[in-house]
């Protein structure tokens, strides 16, 4: 036993050597320890095969030993205690009936079988004497780990059949005694012992009836307690997932216009990823065409402004809609403005991806490559948007704004100052234009997406976890604090550039400060799924908001070690950047509208998605993303180290491809998971079209009813 | 608390807040940054084709890949001689009214920077070919091919400039012809040059690497320990290819080259220098050498790769042979 806890013990000790080991020494020392480790645990595990082989076999030459003996009656009458039921029912049978059994008989054991375990055992004593040649070339560990794995498989194989073999021989010896015991049950005569059974066999076969307490009346569910339950049990091939709650019908106009505004951002998620995983393959795959309006440069802006616009934007629109009216207690202020907006948002995107695709945009800044009278038309959906919602508000029948409400309207306010801000050409000449950009792009994800989302989130996942959230305290801190510091941080993109030392510095210094908003925010997510971790397991919406929240929690602070000087010297002007976005506007913002979506929409149609397509949606996703990143990530950081040492350009671009193709396969997860998203949306927009019996024959009784 | 209960206080405030951070953190250090910004006094404005160049570039998205700046820190020395400062951005004004200012700083780096591309590669050919398809003077680019900027032509005219693409990568039979497009942008991208600061002073790289001094390298009189074959990627092979077969009616091969197999390496050393353009079915070379500032024990180096590779066997130069060479060739008038 305690040779069984070492192992892995020493085992971990010994793989935190060898990355010691590798750190400091060259790989040649590492590969001779990991040879070493490896032979010695199976050494190890030989031994303690040759071992319990030892033990059995001397267990067996003393079974051996007692069954030479005669029997002698005394010997069975430790088998007459603690009979079942049915042996004494069968004892006292035989007693009656008092016919005669024949035991047969059998050859006793196969020598030669144990003869033949011998001298398998013999032979493999041999193999822990194999001797393992040191050698640090590649080629020879591999080879010998090679042949070591069918070799130490053999091993074991052998010791298995060992034990079924002495298991086999055992068997035997209990079988010839047992038909000596059964030989001298049928001999036996003696009528206290039948009496005694007799009495043991009705002591035993006392049984409860089971209802002493429950009385024989059957139970009932007097206020409809239970529920969905299932007569057909089977095994279920996915998880089972709990059906959403039914819930008043919100207004039908209302919900005609949320469903418009999810599915137009579903159509922009397809079009915008099928650019974005076009683009990814680019990186593998050059010269997969040559045509102007699908060049690399022309589509990454289509890519990311298709999936900003477009997609995040209207579905956080959309949901918006819903909390909005709802935590305010009253109906939306107007569904026809909610209509405009729709139809200048979809417009811009529209517009301004074809213009991107054409080779006009505005000069190249990211996020900003929009022309203004496109963005124009975005920042009047948004205006629209935020002038609807502030009426709504005005007129809400709460004394409190609820917190979604501040997260979701400052969100649009600030939306709308930085697009101001980033169009109007005043201050833009010159480095000016680099300072704005900085300011532009980096308030976009952090003051419009992030904030409308965490609106969102302080709305639904209270909701799907029913119960308040844990802290309305640690929201509130988050809203300003997250105003505070991220304002500032937008030239932490341009570390080291010719823009104001002293400008830089203030963005490094708002980047640390992040931590407060989103340790603030994580926090309080998590304590309010404390003591609610269970329906996780029954819900197909909080894996995405815990996943969301992981991330937010990760993505963010990573953020922040990105912003240092020292790391910028690493990983600015890498693919860590790319993987950085794609871990916080995917894993963050995308995850949890996901979460949003698939709570509400159940609610508006009532209609279920098949929770099959849901699961893999999110699988698909989320091991896309992990796919995608996490090779990026450690291809950039020694990307940017072969920068530092000084190494040709072009042999770092040779270096990234693997891991540009991991990024292509990990995009591909994420592309196809977004088909199952579109697939589930129509699927709860869209009623299956198969008449249901019992609804249509309980319409047909209502209906005759009204006839009669 | 009842503040936050009136949505106007609230969102009020909020707007408040941020719309100060903005003025502080964006838009005074903007507006700043152009009242305290002019561009110096050596500063080339843009002929006319670079400016409709730099159009083309802005219109493609180049800057998705590639870079425009030389930060202050070490590792980026070998964009650009000094590190770009304000003064080099405060030409760029407003495009038009349709379009923004484009700096075009950039925040992605998958390609080169392209700060002193006009210095690091001016040769209108080698930009020409790696334009059509980059894959066919870099191998491993992954550069988009701009081969939509190209013409076929039968019977090309004698105005039109024609590209000598390697017959793999043409669809087509005829010569390959560049239009104006092309040519605007190969305009922009030799006009990216860094603008010598007025007083001769470069500016200041941070971090930098630390410099072990090797004593048994310093003494010993070869290529001081570095890695030729790197320096040659870095500088040579876009045009001489890896092989150094060249590029046929493009780049002359360096294998089997009488100037390279010289048992006087003066000539070979004067073309790296000084760049060459004295024969008429290649294209012409820049001062490379110069142009990079490279070091004696550099260019050694790179010789000694040269000259001993590929099936070369001329004999190997020492850094002091190079030294002194170098001496005499400063006296010698520009390319």
């Amino acid at each position: 036993m305690n040779s069984k806890i070492k192992i892995p013990k020493s085992g971990l000790l010994t793989a935190a050597g060898l990355l010691l080991v590798t750190e400091a020494y060259p790989q040649q020392i590492a590969s001779e320890k990991l040879i070493l480790g490896f032979a010695s645990l199976v050494v190890l595990s030989i031994a303690i095969c040759v071992l319990l082989l030892a033990v059995l076999t001397k267990q067996i030459v003393k079974q051996f030993g007692k069954a030479q003996k005669q029997k002698e009656p005394k010997d069975f009458l430790i088998y007459l205690d603690n009979l079942t039921s049915d042996q004494i029912g069968l004892f006292l049978k035989n007693k009656e009936n008092k016919k005669s059994l024949v035991p047969t008989d059998k050859t006793l054991l196969n020598i030669l079988l144990l003869i033949f375990c011998l001298q398998q055992t013999s032979s493999f004593a041999q193999a822990p004497a194999r001797s393992v040649p040191l050698l640090g070339h590649t080629g020879i560990i591999i080879t010998i780990i090679l042949i070591g794995i069918p070799v130490t498989g053999g091993i074991f194989l052998l010791f298995f059949k060992i034990l079924s073999a002495i298991k086999r021989y055992r068997n035997m010896q209990h079988m010839s005694e047992a038909q000596q015991l059964a030989a001298y049950l049928k001999k036996v005569e003696s009528e206290a012992l039948e009496r005694d059974l007799k009495r043991r066999k009705t002591q035993l076969d006392f049984q409860l009836t089971n209802n002493e307490l429950a009385g024989s009346r059957l139970a009932e569910d007097e206020r409809g307690l239970l529920n969905n339950v299932v007569h057909e049990a089977a095994l279920t091939f996915v998880a089972r997932k709990k059906n959403s709650q039914l819930r008043p019908k919100v207004d039908s106009e209302l919900t005609r216009l949320i469903l418009w505004y999810i599915g137009c951002a579903t159509f922009w998620l397809v079009f915008g990823t099928t650019v974005g995983e076009y683009i990814g393959i680019k990186f593998v795959a050059p010269d997969s065409d040559h045509i102007s309006w699908l060049s690399f440069g022309r589509l990454r802006p289509v890519h990311t402004n298709a999936v900003f616009w477009g997609w995040a934007s209207l579905a956080m629109l959309g949901l918006g809609h819903y909390v909005v009216p709802r935590v305010s207690n009253v109906k939306l202020f107007s569904t026809n403005l909610g209509w405009y907006s729709l139809i200048f948002i979809n417009a811009a995107v529209f517009f301004g991806t074809i213009c991107l695709m054409s080779g006009i945009n505005n000069g190249g800044g990211e996020y900003r490559e929009y022309i203004w009278p496109v963005m124009l038309l975005f920042g009047i959906g948004l205006a629209l948007t935020l002038y609807n919602f502030l009426k709504t508000i005005a007129s809400r029948t709460t004394k409190e704004i609820y917190i979604s409400n501040w997260y979701i309207v400052a969100s649009i306010i600030f939306g709308i100052t930085i697009t101001v801000v980033a169009y109007l050409p005043f201050w833009q000449n010159g480095l000016g234009e680099t300072i704005i950009q900085g300011y532009y792009m980096h308030q976009g994800v952090g003051m419009w997406f992030m904030l409308f989302t965490l609106g969102i989130v302080y709305y639904f996942l209270p909701q799907q976890l029913n119960k308040p959230i844990y802290s309305y305290s640690l929201g509130i801190l988050a809203f300003w604090t997250q105003i505070l510091f991220y304002t500032t941080i937008g030239t932490h993109h341009f570390v080291f550039s010719s823009i104001p030392w002293w400008l830089q510095t203030v963005a490094i210094v708002g980047s640390v400060g992040m931590v407060i908003p989103v340790v603030a925010g994580t926090t309080n997510f998590l304590m309010t799924f404390k003591g609610a971790w269970f329906k996780i397991n029954d819900s197909y919406t909080l894996p995405f908001f815990l996943t969301g929240i992981v991330f937010y929690f990760t993505g963010s602070l990573q953020g922040t070690a990105e912003a240092f000087r020292s790391t910028n010297l690493l990983w600015h002007f890498t693919d860590f950047t790319v993987a950085h976005s794609h871990l916080t506007m995917y894993g963050i913002i995308c995850f949890f509208v996901w979460a949003a979506i698939y709570a509400l929409l159940p609610r508006l149609t009532g209609i279920e998605p098949p929770h099959t397509t849901v699961g893999a949606h999110f699988w698909l996703a989320l091991i896309g993303l992990l796919f995608y990143t996490i090779p990026l990530m450690y291809g950039s950081t020694l990307r940017g180290l072969m920068w530092m040492e000084g190494k040709p350009f072009i042999d770092s671009v040779i270096f990234m491809a693997p891991f540009w193709l991991w990024r292509a396969i990990g995009g591909s997860l994420m592309w196809l998971s977004h088909l199952f998203f579109a697939y589930n949306i129509y699927k709860m927009l869209v009623s299956s079209g198969v008449i249901d019996i019992r609804q249509t024959a309980f319409e047909v009784l209502a209906h005759e009813d009204t006839i009669h | 608390m009842d503040f936050f209960d009136n949505h106007k206080n609230l969102f009020g405030a909020a707007f408040l807040l941020f719309l100060i951070l903005t003025v502080f953190v964006a838009l005074i250090p903007a507006v700043n940054n152009d009242k305290n910004n002019a561009p110096l006094p050596g500063q080339q404005a843009l002929s006319d084709d670079a400016m409709a160049g730099k159009a083309i570039f802005v219109a493609n998205g180049c800057v998705a890949c590639h870079t425009q700046q030389v930060r202050n820190v070490d590792m980026d020395k070998k964009w650009g001689k000094r590190p770009s400062i304000a003064a080099d951005y405060a030409v760029n004004k407003r495009t038009d009214l349709w379009r923004n200012t484009a700096t075009l700083m950039g925040t992605e780096r998958t390609g080169p920077d392209l700060t002193a591309v006009g210095t690091r590669q001016p040769s209108k050919e080698w930009n020409l070919v790696h334009l059509f398809n980059p894959r066919i003077v870099v191998k491993e680019s992954i550069m988009p091919a701009y081969s939509w900027l190209f013409e076929t032509k039968k019977e090309p005219s004698k105005q039109d400039v024609v590209v000598s693409v390697p017959a793999q990568y043409l669809d087509q039979e005829g010569s390959v012809v560049a239009t104006k497009e092309a040519l605007q942008l190969v305009a922009y991208l030799q006009s990216l040059v860094q603008t010598e600061l007025p007083d001769g002073v470069a500016g200041r790289f941070l971090y930098k690497k630390e410099v072990k001094n090797n004593p048994e390298s310093s003494n010993a009189d070869n290529d001081a320990g570095l890695d030729g074959s790197a320096l040659y990627a870095t500088h040579c092979q876009a045009c001489h290819q890896q092989n150094g077969e060249g590029l046929k009616g493009a780049f002359p091969p360096l294998k089997g080259s009488p100037v390279v197999l010289n048992e006087n390496p003066e000539l070979m050393l004067t073309i790296i220098m000084n760049g060459y353009d004295a024969r008429e079915e290649f294209g012409v070379m820049p001062a490379v050498g110069k142009n990079a500032g490279l070091k004696p024990e550099e260019i050694a180096a790179i010789m000694n790769h040269e000259r001993t590779s590929w099936g070369n066997s001329a004999r190997k130069v020492s850094v002091s042979e190079v030294k002194k060479l170098m001496e005499a060739i400063q006296q010698l008038p520009n390319q």
